[in-house]
């Protein structure tokens, strides 16, 4: 299945880190990625954006109007980047429920105020990411899962219970 | 279990690494800098992974240091690389040029990362012109997998004709991550041997000519050399027009021409050597096809090979925009009007995102904050770094390139002769100061230039992702070396008012920089080191113990000054209750912010324990 997935953000909020975490869920499924980062000065609390790409692609950047899936972890980044996705393509925003329904792709979770209620402030990317994958099919919470405990492996045990809580918070929101 | 066993998700500049590491590359050298960066720093995680002993890897203190390093191990018999961003090879442009000459021994590749853009440099410079001027061959990758796969090609090239060879990757083969097989590193049990022989290494003019010849009859054979010559991805097609193209964008075109269902339709080559463009090649392609268009970042290079300007449509002929990043949603509109279809995806309009600034908590920013209060109306020179981002806090008022904060501030100085002369203030990161702002220090001091420098100390090199410099006593294996006093540096200069404070501890700090900008207007240049370490570099008991709890009292109105001249991410204007309020997920309780409003409204908070 070929499938072109957008993460916006800003420097800070572990884009790479789930960017990464999908890709490797993927590949482990067999399946080719190859992906675009955002690295160096914007790193520093600006902007930033990583394309994966799951299939048969040779180039890593994705076209306007080509992604089926946009992950926002900055609501204000919609804006600047929804043109992404393709006239089906779907996005999962961190914002309120009370946030702008005019697209009506637009699956809001509310990962900000997740992290604080459950003093998990680090982990919003990972509620996202556990949001997006009730939505899309490139790969399954349980591979994710695998992918974060080979990551955590050696860490401190509640690091990776925390990681893992957040991830199923945020999937069982929206599915 | 499956071929997914022996792969990895490589970053392009893992990748490269990797192909270094799997062909016996002996020796490597880099100074950081984006998108290069990860390239060196893979090389040494290699290198430990898989205990290769006798394999030399270090930063250099710049681009041009780190380049003889590497091509001493050449000439020595080694295989060798060294790594930089393209504006690097600026800096090391004179040893290029002149090994050029004098061609190698060991496999010598210079990896020159360009940044097409750009997203985190000066320049979009095509490092591949620089291949051109100095008459080396480049390689020019389109994915992690062939960067990788180029580092092989280099070396052989390389020995093949002594001559030193440029692999140009971009930023988006950089900073791409694919899954890519492992091979297994090749060992070469070769040791260093230094063959005597001034006539070449040490030429004289008159022998440089004869160097020079030899070099073109190189360039000649390198023309013709099977290994390096273009293909074309799709040779069963017979077509009028023909589509050429190099490095990401033969990637992003392979993508495009299949979505477009032209893969049929128009013959698509791929250049994988830019310069020398294959003499062959060139008589073929303008014999077979009657329009040809070229895509290729970020100069026409090949373009400029192809003699045929009535046939050839490229950056030249202005069918591909001279400047920016080739984006393939922009290829696709070329190509398809190219071939008189119509293309799917849409240009998106490019939106304004946030702009980065400084973490919160960044030492720098106490240190932009003092200096605007000790020096208002000054002319403040910066250089490259995150202190980059002192333009946020009109603390910045000039960026020009590695070093030149220094230079610049004394030709200010120079350049106002009266009394309307204002008080000038440079600063420069310690990581800079070392690569290029030594030599700038000594002139200021010859020509007593009035100006104060602050060199931003905060043991590293932040901004490409915390490597050591000459001053952190650690090389990149984690390895204890020599750490260089920057003090000793600085007075060894010539200079003698040379202060050392914490900018975190402000008041204090703010004192010392009132009397430094005063000393130096009235007796000629002073350096003012400010020390404080990195917050990212910071291990997490450090922060805890540093931590300070910051509240915001009744007495904020919402002026938004701390907001706009201060600008830690930190403290967030409340929307609705016109109060500043104190994002806890960001701050770092480094307490710098009591001294910023004027009303006193922001306070310490002494726990009640
Ligand atoms: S990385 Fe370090 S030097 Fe750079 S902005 Fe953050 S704290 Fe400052
Ligand atoms: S204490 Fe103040 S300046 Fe320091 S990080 Fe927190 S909000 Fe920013």
């Amino acid at each position: 299945m070929n499938q072109q997935i957008v993460i916006s953000g800003v420097g800070g909020q572990g884009v790479l880190f789930i960017t990464g975490l999908l890709a490797k869920a993927c590949m482990a499924k067999g399946s080719h990625v190859l992906t675009s980062e955002t690295h160096g000065m914007a790193q520093r609390g600006g902007t930033v954006i990583s394309h994966l790409k799951i299939g048969d692609y040779a180039s890593p950047l994705i076209r306007p109007g080509n992604a089926d899936l946009l992950i926002v972890l900055k609501s204000e980044n919609l804006a600047q980047h929804r043109d992404f996705l393709n006239p089906r393509g779907k996005a999962v925003v961190n914002a309120q429920t009370t946030f702008e329904k005019s697209a009506s792709t637009a699956i809001t979770l509310d990962a900000d105020k997740m992290a604080e209620d459950e003093n998990n402030p680090g982990s919003v990317n990972l509620y996202m990411l556990g949001g997006a994958l009730a939505v899309t099919q490139v790969c399954s919470l349980y591979d994710v899962k695998e992918q974060i405990k080979n990551r955590l492996q050696g860490k401190p045990e509640a690091l990776l219970t925390g990681a893992l809580n957040a991830l199923d918070k945020g999937y069982n929101q929206i599915i | 279990m499956t071929q997914t066993d022996s792969k990895q998700l490589m970053l392009g500049n893992q990748a490269l690494a990797r192909g270094l590491v799997e062909n016996g590359c002996r020796m490597a050298t880099a100074y950081p800098g984006t998108p290069s960066s990860e390239i060196l720093t893979s090389v040494a995680a290699w290198k430990k992974q898989e205990a290769l002993d006798d394999m030399h890897v270090q930063w250099g203190i710049n681009e041009k240091v780190s380049f003889e390093i590497a091509y001493a191990g050449s000439i020595a018999g080694l295989r060798c690389a060294v790594a930089m961003k393209q504006v690097g090879l600026n800096v090391a442009s004179d040893p290029f040029m002149s090994a050029a000459y004098l061609g190698v021994k060991g496999g010598f590749l210079i990896i020159s990362a360009d940044d097409p853009g750009p997203h985190s440099s000066q320049t979009e410079q095509d490092s591949r012109l620089y291949a051109m001027s100095a008459k080396v061959p480049v390689l020019d990758p389109d994915s992690p997998e062939q960067a990788r796969k180029m580092a092989k090609l280099g070396f052989e090239l390389s020995e093949a004709f002594e001559i030193p060879v440029m692999i140009r990757p971009t930023t988006r083969v950089c900073h791409a991550r694919q899954d890519v097989s492992l091979l297994p590193i090749t060992a070469r049990e070769k040791s260093a041997e230094f063959e005597k022989n001034p006539g070449r290494w040490a030429a004289t003019p008159k022998f440089r000519y004869i160097l020079h010849n030899q070099l073109e009859e190189k360039l000649k054979k390198i023309a013709a050399w099977e290994d390096t010559a273009p293909v074309c991805l799709n040779p069963s097609v017979q077509s009028d027009k023909a589509v050429v193209v190099a490095g990401v964008s033969a990637a992003h075109a392979r993508d495009i021409i299949k979505e477009l269902d032209l893969w049929d339709t128009v013959r698509l080559y791929q250049v994988f050597q830019p310069f020398p463009l294959h003499t062959a090649f060139v008589e073929q392609i303008l014999s077979d096809h009657s329009d040809i268009l070229v895509l290729e970042e970020t100069t026409g290079v090949i373009e400029m090979q192809l003699a045929r300007r009535d046939r050839v449509q490229g950056k030249k002929s202005g069918a591909v925009p001279e400047t920016g990043e080739l984006l393939p949603e922009i290829m696709e509109g070329i190509i398809a009007g190219f071939l008189s279809v119509e293309p799917k995806s849409a240009i998106m309009e490019s939106k304004p995102g946030r702009r980065p600034t400084l973490c919160a908590g960044c030492p720098h920013r106490a240190s932009f904050f003092a200096i605007k209060r000790a020096a208002p109306k000054g002319i403040y020179t910066s250089d490259i770094g995150c202190y980059t981002l002192g333009m946020n806090l009109g603390a910045v008022d000039t960026v020009l390139c590695m070093g030149a904060a220094i230079s610049q501030a004394a030709g200010f100085a120079h350049a106002y002769t009266d009394d309307k002369r204002p008080p000038i203030v440079a600063t420069m990161g310690d990581s800079t100061f070392f690569h290029s702002g030594v030599p700038a220090l000594i002139d200021a001091v010859v020509q007593k230039a009035p100006f104060l420098l602050v060199i931003l100390d905060n043991r590293t090199t932040a901004m490409t992702g915390n490597q050591p410099t000459p001053a952190t006593g650690r090389g990149i294996m984690g390895e204890e070396t020599v750490s260089v006093d920057i003090e000793k540096l600085v007075t060894g200069c010539g200079i003698d008012y040379c202060i050392t404070a914490d900018p975190m501890d402000y008041p204090n700090f703010l004192d010392h920089m009132k009397a430094a900008v005063a000393h130096a207007r009235e007796n000629g240049p002073a350096v003012l080191i400010s020390r404080s370490p990195c917050v990212l570099s910071l291990s997490k008991e450090t922060r805890k113990a540093q931590f300070q709890k910051v509240v915001v009292n009744d007495n904020c109105d919402g002026c938004g000054y701390c907001v706009s001249h201060f600008e830690c991410p930190a403290l967030v204007m409340d929307e609705n209750a016109e109060l500043v309020h104190i994002d806890t997920t960001l701050c770092t309780g480094c307490g710098v912010c009591v001294n910023v409003c004027p009303k006193k409204s922001i306070e310490i908070k002494i726990s009640e324990v």
